[in-house]
């Protein structure tokens, strides 16, 4: 086995430091922009010419206009809550565009750049953050599962279909999305057990974003995270989160690990998060704007921009292409969003169970009655 | 007096029950700089320091398991969950070992846990952020569950909790955190807690309430007064034990028991007040006790969430049927309709 992040005698990190900027990560492009030789990573990203590049671009600036629009319609009362994914775009695109279609995602709340890319329509993505359903889009469809709450759950879920794939005897993988803090739970502590023990082909991918709500990254694990998972017997890799290229490639070779029979891969994104937790949150409490300002100069976005100038790529007509993809997939999610008709009383009892349940037969049997004493009065 | 929200209360009483014990501690994710995500612990942190109130890794079984440790130390922590439904990671760690220490050690271990819990829904919060689990604890023995309505009992019980040598869930009513209120803060706390609270005097029908919708059930009375029905109202405050005297006296008088609560119909709270008081007084009843409750549903997504909530109207109708006028549950009680 492989170990990609050199062990080394753990360091209390100063609380409230916020990441571990001295250990080492692999990075391909730098915050200027310049593509920087790597010996190992290189291999995987080969076949990326300019005109894929380009297409990176397109989808994050896509997703990042996404970000913009949700949180615009959260403000104007149109969603109840909105998760900004804002900083994040790299992590999300670099993972996502490694993966095939028959690839199965679990992913937290915060990946909706991600369910974008796996073919979500704009308007199901904003089903659950404007209260309409529980989950936006049919599973099955996009082979991702519906976005998860509770912090960790989604990892063991990943781990146990990637032990139905190896039965099935497929080469197809599985990812699971989380976050830094998601990191202390049980859940994905034993998810890594389970993989582990059954060699299972699945990516833990932590999205570091340095902080869990007011939580920094320190509070939850004193050496990088990317060294945990070498304890359950798991290799990892530590990413520049913020360099596509990077992600894309750690994403490659887990991918290939995965379905070449080798097992499971923990890749470390390390990223930030430059916007609030969710449109209910207030960073100012707990996070000072020195930090966020020194992320912004290694804006994932600005980075691509930047080698893509270097390549003579971003020229006026690229910048107009991507500026108006994104308008059209913001024009359309806002569309959506307000075209979309609200659910129905009876929506209520629907799918609780997949056969008859008597308890409930009644309930609304008996709500409907209550409802209908209500007919011909207005504001119902 | 004082007028505060019913948040500020409860935050005043966790500094309180902190100046009077310097064993009292605090912990949960978020609790400290950001003052948790209602701010409920605003400001604690900066005046305690971080050792009494501490902000921890992400996972709730550590944490209570950790608060059980603390506790066979000496200490009595008081430990926030964020949100009801993030209480599950940790119910193992609650039900089979906090519940049960005490028992198992026959007593020579006390385990003076107080779990704070924003609970119930109402404010459009999506999924596991709206649930009312009370009754998956009301089910366990050793512990103890109340739930508070208003400013005063949430700054008087929050103080009752910590000083309880058993451990409390504390269940806090999320959407009436900015509910305003007078409260005594000079009262000392009194020992027992949670005896319920006639809320406003009536003699036609009991209606039983706690937490989220006693405001909703006191204007259910006022409403139905209008019709000229007299509606005793009752706070229950506590869940575990539930303060049965106080019901059954109620009962005794009107004949008439209505229970409302957020949580799902079957198997609950509403289910073991309707059990109990036709045990204890079935020869006053004039009619079977009514449940207006949740369905036995998961909480809906924000837009179907009116419907599930136990309104003004909806207990209206409950308090029709028992008084046999028409309304939607008419011979749904009696067996009549739909089995
Ligand atoms: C079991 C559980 N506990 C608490 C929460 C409340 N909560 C929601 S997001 C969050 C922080 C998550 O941080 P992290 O895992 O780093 O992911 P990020 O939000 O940074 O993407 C918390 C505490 C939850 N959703 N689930």
């Amino acid at each position: 086995m492989r170990i990609q992040v050199s062990l080394h005698t753990p360091v209390r990190h100063p609380e409230n430091s916020g990441s571990f900027p001295t250990d080492p990560y692999v990075q391909l492009v730098t915050p200027d922009g310049l593509r920087t030789p790597d010996p190992l990573y290189d291999r995987w990203i080969e076949d990326i010419d300019g005109a894929r590049l380009q297409e990176l671009y397109i989808d994050m600036a896509v997703i990042r206009r996404i970000d913009t629009e949700a949180t615009a319609l959260q403000r104007q009362g149109e969603l109840g809550l909105w998760p900004p994914l804002l900083g994040q775009e790299a992590a999300q695109i670099g993972s996502v565009r490694s993966l095939r279609s028959s690839d199965f995602v679990f992913p937290s709340y915060r990946e909706n750049g991600v369910a974008y890319c796996r073919g979500v329509e704009p308007g199901d993505l904003m089903k659950v953050w404007r209260g309409n359903a529980g989950a936006g889009w049919d599973p099955y469809q996009v082979n991702m599962a519906p976005t998860q709450v509770i912090i960790g759950a989604q990892a063991l879920h990943a781990a146990g279909y990637a032990m139905g794939i190896t039965r099935d005897g497929t080469d197809d993988a599985v990812i699971s999305y989380f976050g830094d803090g998601a990191t202390s739970q049980g859940d994905v502590n034993e998810a890594m057990v389970f993989a582990a023990s059954f060699n299972s082909p699945v990516i833990f991918f932590c999205t570091n974003n340095q902080w869990a709500i007011s939580e920094p990254v320190t509070l939850q694990a004193q050496v990088p995270i990317a060294n945990r998972a070498p304890g359950f017997g798991i290799p990892s890799i530590r990413v520049d989160g913020n360099d596509v290229l990077a992600v894309m490639a750690a994403t490659r070779e887990a991918l290939d690990r995965a379905r070449s029979g080798n097992g499971p891969t923990f890749i470390e994104a390390v990223t930030y998060r430059m916007g609030p937790h969710t449109t209910a949150d207030d960073p100012t409490r707990y996070r000072d704007s020195a930090e966020l300002e020194r992320w912004r100069l290694k804006d994932p976005l600005t980075r691509l921009q930047a080698l893509l100038v270097s390549m003579d790529l971003f020229t006026e007509e690229f910048a107009a292409e991507a500026a108006r993809r994104a308008d059209d997939v913001a024009a359309e999610l806002r569309a959506a969003c307000l075209g979309m008709p609200d659910p129905l009383p009876a929506d209520v009892f629907a799918h609780v169970y997949s056969e008859p349940h008597s308890w409930l037969d009644r309930q609304q049997e008996q709500y409907s009655r209550y409802l209908s004493g209500f007919a011909g009065e207005e504001n119902r | 007096m004082t007028s505060m929200t019913f948040g500020r209360a409860i935050n005043a009483g966790l500094r309180r029950a902190m100046e009077q014990d310097p064993r009292v501690l605090i912990m949960g994710e978020d609790v400290g700089k950001l003052g948790g995500v209602f701010r409920i612990t605003d400001g604690l942190q900066k005046d305690f320091g971080p050792l009494r109130v501490v902000d921890t890794p992400l996972a709730e079984s550590g944490i209570m398991g950790t608060a059980v440790g603390l506790a066979f130390r000496g200490y009595r922590p008081v430990v926030e969950i964020q949100f009801d439904g993030f209480i599950y990671p940790a119910f193992d760690q609650i039900v089979s070992q906090v519940a049960k220490m005490h028992y198992r050690s026959r007593g020579t271990v006390k385990l003076p846990l107080t779990i704070r819990v924003p609970f119930g829904g109402g404010i459009g919060s999506p999924e596991h952020h709206s649930e009312s689990p009370e009754a998956y604890f009301t089910h366990t023995s050793g512990l103890r569950v109340i739930s508070v309505s208003n400013p005063q009992d949430a700054y008087t019980m929050i103080q009752q909790a910590i000083a309880s040598d058993d451990p409390v869930l504390y269940f806090e009513p999320k959407r009436r955190y900015h509910v305003k209120g007078e409260v005594d803060e000079a009262a000392a706390p009194q020992l027992p807690m949670g005896s319920a609270r006639v809320v406003s005097e009536g003699s036609d029908v009991t209606l039983v309430a706690y937490g989220p919708l006693v405001p909703t059930a006191r204007d259910a009375a006022v409403a139905a007064s209008d019709e000229g029905v007299s509606v005793e109202v009752i706070d229950l405050r506590s869940l575990a034990p539930i303060d049965f005297a106080t019901v059954e006296a109620s009962v005794r008088k009107t004949g008439r028991l209505v229970i409302t609560h957020e949580a799902a119909q079957s198997g609950g709270v509403g289910a073991e007040i309707a059990a109990s008081i036709t045990e204890r007084c079935f020869e006053y009843l004039e009619h079977a006790p009514v449940r207006v409750t949740g369905f036995d549903i998961p909480y809906p997504p924000a837009r179907l969430e009116s419907h599930h909530l136990p309104d003004l109207d909806r207990i209206l109708d409950g308090v029709d049927c028992v008084l046999d006028r028409p309304s939607s549950l008419a011979g749904v009680v009696s067996g009549s309709a739909a089995s």
